[in-house]
């Protein structure tokens, strides 16, 4: 397995979608190539930290006035009946 | 090397029940839907806008639309796939209204002026968010995601910020399974470049913010 080869089986074997057969091909080359091993060590670490890093969060009393906002709204949408929709 | 382990669902069992409720009028169970969805919404919506009056509006719009057209919605997909749709195409329109001098699209194959071939190949602190501070951190990654194509960023953001399958990302963007696929990739792959910048091992300390805009 090359260097290209592996990368373009990265998306799935770090979401753990791949048969047996090529993961162990894959861990392989893994096992001797460091710069490949580097790239999806720090590709996955780059996953984890968006996925923990609670960017624009909703804050609680912005969330409050847009839920008040939507909800008037769908009752006056009912109010007024399908046409309006 | 361990696979990343996907967010948990919460159980959905009663969604159906409340989407029912809703359909026949019952604002109360829709309000129980925007309890559960309008974080991941506004979260979404700013990633693609990129402007947060445009994400209040997106949020707003999102599910206003959703109300009104639920009637529409079948049941064979989970209502959040629906409703992250119906999102992203409303984020995508301001966007595109904002930028009128970029084509954005999610069809389009984009070229990138650098291309997904790893170059930083240094290995990362062991811990590598440690090396800033909060704000710092929050800075960093938000004009590195930012710096990414529309498009990128979007799947980027759908499969792996707010878990959504392949399969669900691609219904909701109306893309093809192996067109998710090759923009996650790339788009893993460019962060990574990108964030190997600031995290890399190093002996003379950490990369300091440049203060100008690098946005795109």
């Amino acid at each position: 397995m090359k260097c290209a080869d592996f990368l373009s089986e990265l998306t799935n074997y770090l979401d753990g979608v791949i048969d047996a057969r090529t993961k162990a091909e894959l861990e392989d080359h893994l096992a001797w190539c460091h710069n490949c091993y580097v790239v999806c060590d720090t590709t996955k670490k780059t996953i984890e930290i968006y996925r923990d890093s609670q960017l624009y969060e909703l804050p609680e009393d912005l969330r409050t006035r847009l839920r008040t906002a939507i909800v008037s709204k769908c009752h006056a949408r009912k109010k007024a009946g399908p046409e309006s929709v | 090397m361990s696979t990343i382990q996907p967010k948990v669902d919460e159980p959905v069992s009663d969604e159906l029940a409340l989407v029912q409720a809703a359909k026949g009028g019952d604002v109360g169970a829709f309000e129980e839907l925007v309890r559960r969805y309008d974080r991941n919404v506004f979260r979404i919506a700013q990633h693609i806008t990129q402007n947060r009056e445009d994400a209040e509006d997106v949020v707003q719009d999102a599910f206003l639309k959703a109300y009104s057209n639920l009637h529409q919605f079948q049941g064979q997909s989970k209502f959040y796939t629906w409703l992250v749709r119906i999102a992203v195409n409303e984020a995508l329109m301001r966007l595109r209204r904002r930028r009128p001098e970029r084509m954005v699209s999610l069809d389009e194959e984009v070229k990138t002026e650098e291309d997904s071939l790893p170059r930083e190949v240094a290995d990362w602190s062991p811990n590598p968010e440690q090396q800033y501070n909060q704000a710092e951190l929050r800075e960093i990654l938000t004009r590195t995601i930012q710096g990414l194509p529309a498009s990128f960023r979007t799947v980027f953001v759908l499969r792996d910020v707010e878990g959504l399958s392949t399969e669900e990302t691609a219904e909701a963007l109306d893309l093809s399974i192996p067109a998710v696929k090759s923009r996650l990739l790339r788009a893993r792959l460019q962060l990574r470049e990108r964030l190997s910048r600031f995290f890399q091992r190093r002996e003379n300390g950490k990369e300091k913010l440049e203060s100008g805009d690098t946005n795109q």
